[in-house]
């Protein structure tokens, strides 16, 4: 696996319309797009896929962007890298989470080439920007010629490397909204080696009311099922609730029993079921504390 | 069916006829010989092959060479004038950097990248910006002590350019 074996036919887009052209020509052929690459050529080096064509949107600069707005939220184009997303002073103070997450993403080297975007297309259930997508209600953008769509990201992965994109269709940006008042959002990942894959990760989005009640809650998991997962059952067991310990337990458990991991060199099945609701408890203590405070 | 890349690496404008699959390594390594870029993980998780792609740290083994086409490439090759070491290159030697050796071009180079972009790093900002960097001798310590008084080095080199300037 010292290089790619299988011959693939280049072609570069410079701009949306372009891109948008490249993929409907070739709609019915078997291709990749190439944005950063940082998933998709090691994946092709070890011959999981060997694309006839390869679309390189790398150098798309119009989608290059992170675009904040007070009551729209945050516009982050397809290809911005995760080192300019991590690095967004705008970012950091709006979505401290989003930063928080990306400085843990592989290393400084695969950041600074690779997109967030790229990322989520992989779809790889084990990445890091998922659970915090899902936890922040973000959209994905899909543009094709016909037009554009948008998917919530929970919605999004199919099933292991498989998203919702049709041929013919990218994805162009993620649109968080702005969060209101009175919310935290945390996330951690819990990986053999910083930097690696999730054995299981967990983002968790409260908000509480003026008396301290929760009146939303959005939780986010990574590397226990076939994709990233919306753990929707323990969301309810805190909405409406003054949060509690007991009731961040309670609502690990539920997330918990949410999960459908798989085993492998890792960690075995049980262990990253157990792990993602001991996650829920203390990702969700810290995104209490914070919304307290916020 | 081969394409053209443009590339410049150390300063060189190269033109070269490559077939799309090539990897950025492969053309540094086998097309231009400057065997210092090391491929070792090959499956972007060491940092050994890292090189300077238009002033950002990146893993040479992990991009397609078409991607940094019109693009700068510096290599560890690149850093040394004539036979006089950069200042990073000479304190990874004074600070005892390296043990075998293997990592040592990427670490450097991502020491490159990072002073360029913060000459003067905490111990903390260095652990976060190398930790991609696998020492399988596991010197971490004195690299970080190194990148330091590398931080210090270019730092004097700096004002005594100044100086000469005033």
């Amino acid at each position: 696996m010292k290089a790619i074996t299988t011959d693939f036919e280049y072609l570069v887009a410079k701009t949306p319309e372009e891109a948008l052209e490249l993929l409907s020509q070739h709609k019915d052929d078997d291709y990749k797009i190439l944005a950063g690459g940082q998933s998709l050529n090691t994946t092709m080096k070890h011959r999981l896929i060997t694309p006839a064509y390869v679309i390189d949107i790398k150098s798309i600069s119009d989608l290059d962007y992170i675009q904040f707005d007070e009551k729209k939220g945050l516009r982050i184009g397809a290809l911005t890298t995760h080192r300019a997303v991590e690095k967004s002073p705008i970012i950091k103070e709006k979505y401290s989470v989003l930063a928080e997450m990306e400085g843990n993403v592989a290393s400084v080297e695969t950041r600074n080439w690779g997109t967030i975007t790229g990322d989520l297309c992989h779809a790889d259930p084990a990445a890091d920007p998922a659970p915090v997508m899902i936890a922040l209600d973000a959209k994905m953008k899909i543009s094709g010629v016909n037009g554009e769509r948008t998917v919530d990201s929970e919605n999004f992965a199919l099933d292991f490397f498989e998203t919702v994109v049709e041929p013919g269709e990218m994805v162009t940006e993620i649109q968080i909204p702005a969060l209101p008042p009175n919310t935290g959002v945390k996330f951690q990942k819990y990986s053999q080696m910083l930097g690696d894959y999730a054995i299981a990760s967990v983002a968790v989005l409260i908000t509480l009311d003026k008396k301290g009640v929760c009146t939303n809650a959005r939780i986010g998991l990574g590397g226990v099922a076939s994709t990233p997962l919306r753990a929707k059952i323990a969301e309810e067991v805190l909405k409406g609730k003054k949060i509690t310990d007991e009731l961040l337990a309670e609502a690990g458990r539920a997330a918990s029993a949410e999960t459908s991991p798989v085993s492998g060199i890792e960690a075995s099945a049980e262990y990253r079921k157990e792990l993602a609701g001991t996650l829920v408890k203390r990702v969700g203590k810290q995104a209490l504390e914070k919304a307290l405070k916020a | 069916m081969k394409q053209q890349l443009n590339i410049v690496v150390n300063g060189e404008a190269y033109d070269l006829f490559i077939e799309p699959k090539t990897l950025l390594v492969q053309v540094i390594r086998d097309m231009l010989g400057l065997k210092g870029t090391h491929q070792a993980c090959d499956s972007s998780s060491c940092a050994a092959c890292t090189v300077v792609l238009d002033g950002k740290a990146v893993k040479s083994c992990s991009i397609l060479a078409l991607q940094a086409n019109g693009k700068s490439v510096v290599t560890v090759e690149g850093l040394a004038q004539g036979t006089k070491l950069h200042p990073i290159q000479q304190a990874f030697i004074d600070n005892w950097a390296f043990q075998c050796g293997f990592c040592t071009s990427g670490q450097i180079m991502g020491a490159k990248a990072l002073l360029d972009e913060n000459p003067n790093p905490t111990r903390e900002e260095i652990q976060e910006a190398m930790d991609g960097h696998l020492c399988r001798c596991t010197g971490f310590n004195m690299i970080n002590e190194a990148i330091r008084d590398a931080a210090k080095r270019l730092q004097e080199q700096k004002a005594a350019e100044s100086g000469r300037v005033a």
